[in-house]
């Protein structure tokens, strides 16, 4: 059983580490195609959002998506990386029935984004991968083969939607850092606006370069491929096996068998397998696009590009941490999704308790999103008054428990929490005087229990309580009506 | 354009003029073989339109009812675009090419398409997948290539328009053999867009009329920045007709002496000098100039065109549209029977030396050498273009040759095209014009190269010249305008 099947760490206590660098491709969000005005868009009958352009007829020529472009130098600012101010775009050739014009127009030598550095978390620790490029390409179609039919088929929707290419340095040395780095490119992409990062539809999907040395080492070892990743898990996964794969050899001395190729993960085996070796790679023959003039950028366009940069997670997780208190678990969950971030912001402008607030964003909320099936823009609570309803609870006007009722009600109705607590009856009795005189009737009732509270039998203060909530209906305030009897039966002070 | 003006007066139906221009291909076309398709059908019921609107009152464009012929390698909504390949020969176009759109938005009618070598690639028309072209002069002796058809055409038939394409001195070469005026407009004038594509960074998109003010005025109508061309240029469009009236004294003419290389034929060279001189008597000025590079812009247009083409022509595997090979047995067999059968042996040339120049381990040392050549070239331009206005040269070293004579000699065949591709490789605007005939009466052509985006410098001299001269208006023996076959 290799280590990988059984869910260890590959490298764990072994000589060896591996080097670990990601091509990942996403999918930019832009209304129109990478060189065509065709929609890019999913889920349309074959072949109907195609033009003599993204079809590659005969005369037709490419004109560049302004959109993707601004995507990507957007992305690339984000990553600090340096934007020349002149780009080109290749042509990159090669047969296959899904890319029409057979060549794809990609970017070699002059790419719109040159070097950067992706900074993420692994196990609440920093690392950075430096990047050695972001460009922008046009996606291919796709071949759909019919089981049991002779011919095959080619639907082009897709074919000519832009594609950007994210590629790192071989900065990484394991599997979960490799997943890490790619959480949070997507995150980064989301907080961006320039990808919905869709994995399932294949948004996202990650070539996996490999390579394992003798731990401390500083050369690079013969590295495989391993193509077409859509998911974080079978990253990690693929690597973890491809990696337990190379040190196995290298163990038994076979590190000869070690040779630079493309490799296929295949998740229901658990293993990488050799796809096609060096010998058959292929020449793609890059040269310049002569369709396409060099594009130039000006310094002031890229500036004015810059401008429209949000903050980007980290700098906002150090700002939840430092500025609103928050800890270093909750500032990272609510950094993860930016418009849960956004939300809880807009919360803590009309009600500065971030800690309950992030409490309450976190738990009641985002369950709340979820047995919905909505995203938080669809919930129809306002921030300022998922606020009140917070500061409600702080309060002690309603109890944790009816709030979250309160919420769903809130959701259903658009109210303000306020009215709807008193409307549900769920107002959280709070008055001392009046809950002093259920206590001291509750106290009356239970000699019994009240006598093993005095003798410090501290489960029984539990059933004293709840004898309190039954006599109003749920609605005492708990804390006070568990302090109300400490006090009236002098009990010894709960540890 | 006496056509136009005829229509407009009212003088003649569109009608009427399509249906001359049809009988005119009835009677050369046998002889010649200049048109792969003719369109008596949708040109008579096009041209019915536009009368029905002239009489409406309507405005029915500038060129309304002017019937038009393109070269094969233009998309068209009608008949086929075949390129004057096999690969293509039943491929139906969904939309119109820039230029076809905008002569049809003049109100011009869509006629007959021209023959060509295939894919343009070729400089006799002899590489045509259908049938070699004659020659109205002498139909023994090819049209020049690759626009021939069309070139054949301006000169045996009167009152269309035709366009040609010109990647290396395709609308300059054949306007030189058949003694028709052509005019390579600067690279990104005229929009490619539906022009299929040969080598992308150097094909432009031309007239050829009897004519060089005719030229001018088709250059108004299709010239102009296209959102689908992004190499087109968006700069304003002068009144070409009007600035190629205008008078040429003063103008700088060079003479460049590489030009008139070693080979080139005695009268071929006489001519052009008596030529020379005429722009002098009228008042142009005259030197000598050097373009020292030259020699070396044919090599580096081999190479350039080639990798180009190697990559353009790779969309035609059998998968999408065109020809698929009926006999072949999965993905790999099929690409390369497809292409075997549907390729000529040209075209599989220059595809075999485009993907050997852009392979890895050679990629620097052709197409990049080939790159810096190009450059070489441009700046010996810039350079004389300090000097002078224009350059003026032969076009062809050589006239019109007999058919089959150069076909099987690709470099003998290659040295027609010396003095015409460095306006492509330089991205200038290039035009050839009639300026006298050989002993054997073939035409010989003069040549004049203009600083980018100075088509109308080009287009002045040209018409200049044919103000003081005849050359352009003698009728062949194969002519429909004269009625008969045996005319000049």
């Amino acid at each position: 059983m290799s280590a990988a099947a059984a869910g260890r760490d590959p490298l764990e206590s072994t000589r060896f580490e591996a080097v670990i660098g990601l091509e990942v491709h996403v999918q930019l969000l832009t209304r129109t195609k990478m060189f065509c005005r065709c929609e890019a868009r999913f889920g349309t009958e074959a072949n109907a959002l195609t033009c003599p352009v993204c079809l590659g007829l005969p005369g037709s020529l490419p004109c560049i998506n302004r959109r993707a472009v601004e995507s990507t130098v957007r992305v690339g600012l984000a990553f600090g990386s340096e934007i020349p101010l002149l780009t080109k775009f290749d042509r990159k050739s090669y047969f296959y029935p899904d890319l029409p014009k057979g060549y794809q127009i990609s970017q070699k030598d002059d790419p719109i984004c040159k070097g950067g550095r992706v900074e993420f978390f692994v196990d609440g620790e920093i690392r950075v991968a430096r990047l050695v490029r972001i460009h922008l390409e046009e996606d291919a179609g796709k071949n759909i083969h019919v089981e049991g039919r002779p011919e095959s088929w080619v639907d082009l929707n897709r074919a000519g939607t832009p594609l950007m290419e994210v590629v790192s340095e071989p900065d990484l040395r394991t599997p979960r850092e490799a997943g890490d780095y790619m959480r949070m490119l997507r995150q980064v992409m989301l907080y961006l606006g320039v990808s919905d990062c869709n994995m399932e539809e294949g948004s996202l999907r990650c070539d996996c370069n490999v390579s394992t040395r003798l731990r401390g080492a500083s050369h690079l070892e013969t590295r495989t491929e391993i193509k077409n990743l859509n998911s974080f898990l079978n990253v990690e996964k693929a690597l973890e096996h491809e990696i337990a794969r190379q040190i196995r050899l290298r163990e038994t001395g076979r590190e000869a068998e070690i040779v630079q190729e493309t490799r296929l993960y295949d998740p229901d085996r658990g293993e990488t397998r050799s796809m096609r070796g060096k010998e058959e790679a292929h020449d793609y023959r890059y040269f310049p696009e002569p369709d396409l003039a060099p594009l130039v950028f000006s310094p002031e366009w890229i500036d004015g590009l810059r401008a429209t940069l949000p903050e980007l997670p980290l700098v906002r997780l150090g700002r939840f941490q430092e500025d609103l208190g928050l800890s270093a678990y909750h500032a990272d969950q609510l950094v993860r999704d930016k418009e849960i971030a956004d939300y809880f912001e807009r919360c803590v402008e009309s009600y500065r308790q971030p800690q309950s607030v992030g409490n309450w964003v976190l738990n009641a909320l985002r369950e709340e999103l979820r047995s919905r099936g909505v995203g938080i823009e669809d919930i129809g609570v306002a921030p300022e008054r998922f606020a009140e309803l917070v500061r409600a609870v702080d309060d002690g006007a309603v109890s944790t428990q009816k709030a979250r009722d309160v919420l769903r009600a809130m959701a259903d109705s658009g109210r303000p929490a306020a009215e709807l607590i008193r409307e549900m009856g769920v107002e959280q009795i709070s008055d001392d005087s009046f809950l002093r005189g259920v206590v001291q009737d509750v106290i009356a009732a239970h000699p019994g229990p009240v006598e093993d509270v005095r003798r410090g039998k501290r489960n029984s203060i539990n059933f004293l309580v709840g004898q309190v909530m039954r006599r109003t209906k749920g609605q005492a305030n708990p804390a006070m009506a568990m302090s109300l009897i400490d006090e009236l039966i002098g009990s010894p002070p709960a540890e | 354009m006496e056509i136009r003006d005829r229509i407009r007066r009212g003088e003649m139906s569109a009608l009427e003029a399509v249906d001359e221009a049809l009988r005119q291909l009835d009677v050369v076309n046998p002889r010649l073989q200049a048109a792969l398709q003719i369109f008596p059908d949708g040109a008579r019921t096009a041209a019915a339109a536009i009368d029905r609107r002239l009489a409406a009152g309507e405005d029915a464009g500038p060129l309304a009812g002017v019937p038009f012929t393109v070269k094969d390698n233009f998309c068209t909504l009608e008949g086929h675009t075949t390129a004057g390949s096999r690969i293509l020969e039943s491929f139906a176009s969904p939309y119109d090419a820039t230029a076809v759109r905008k002569l049809k938005e003049a109100g011009a009618v869509c006629v007959a398409k021209t023959n060509l070598d295939e894919f343009g690639m070729g400089s006799s028309t002899e590489n045509s997948a259908f049938h070699v072209t004659r020659n109205p002069w002498k139909t023994t002796h090819v049209p020049g290539g690759s626009s021939g058809g069309a070139a054949a055409l301006a000169v045996s038939t009167g009152g269309m328009i035709h366009l040609g394409s010109d990647t290396g001195g395709s609308i300059r070469q054949p306007s030189a053999c058949c003694g028709a005026s052509g005019l390579k407009p600067t690279y990104g004038r005229v929009s490619r867009y539906g022009l299929v594509a040969f080598a992308s960074s150097l094909d432009q998109i031309g007239p050829i009329q009897s004519s060089a003010l005719d030229c001018a005025l088709v250059l108004e109508t299709i010239a102009g920045a296209d959102p689908m061309d992004s190499t087109s240029r968006d700069l304003p469009v002068p009144r070409y007709a009007d600035e190629a009236q205008q008078d040429i004294r003063g103008l700088r003419l060079g003479v460049p002496a590489e030009y008139f290389p070693e080979g080139i034929e005695a009268e071929v060279e006489e001519k052009v000098r008596a030529a020379i001189e005429v722009f002098r008597e009228m008042g142009a000025e005259v030197r000598d100039v050097s373009l020292p590079h030259t020699r070396y812009a044919n090599p580096a247009y081999v190479l350039v065109s080639a990798a180009e083409a190697s990559s353009n022509l790779a969309r035609y595997d059998g998968v999408h549209y065109g020809r698929r090979s009926v006999s072949a047995s999965g993905l790999v067999d099929m690409y390369c029977r497809s292409r075997g059968e549907g390729f000529g042996a040209e075209v599989k040339r220059r595809i075999l030396i485009g993907t050997f120049v852009l392979s890895s381990g050679y990629y620097d040392a052709y197409y990049l050498t080939a790159l810096r050549v190009r450059n070489l070239i441009r700046q010996d331009f810039e350079k004389v273009y300090r000097e002078v206005d224009a350059v003026v040269c032969p076009t062809s070293p050589v006239p019109a040759f007999p058919l089959g004579d150069r076909i099987d000699d690709p470099l003998k065949l290659y040295a027609v095209d010396v003095l015409t591709v460095p306006a492509n490789l330089a991205s200038l605007p290039g035009m050839s014009i009639p300026c006298g005939f050989t002993s054997e009466a073939l035409p010989v052509g003069l040549q004049i190269y203009g600083r980018p985006m100075q088509d109308e410098i080009v287009l002045r001299l040209a018409c200049a010249y044919q103000a003081r001269t005849d050359h352009h208006l003698r009728a062949p023996p194969v002519c429909g305008w004269r009625g008969g076959e045996e005319g000049g």
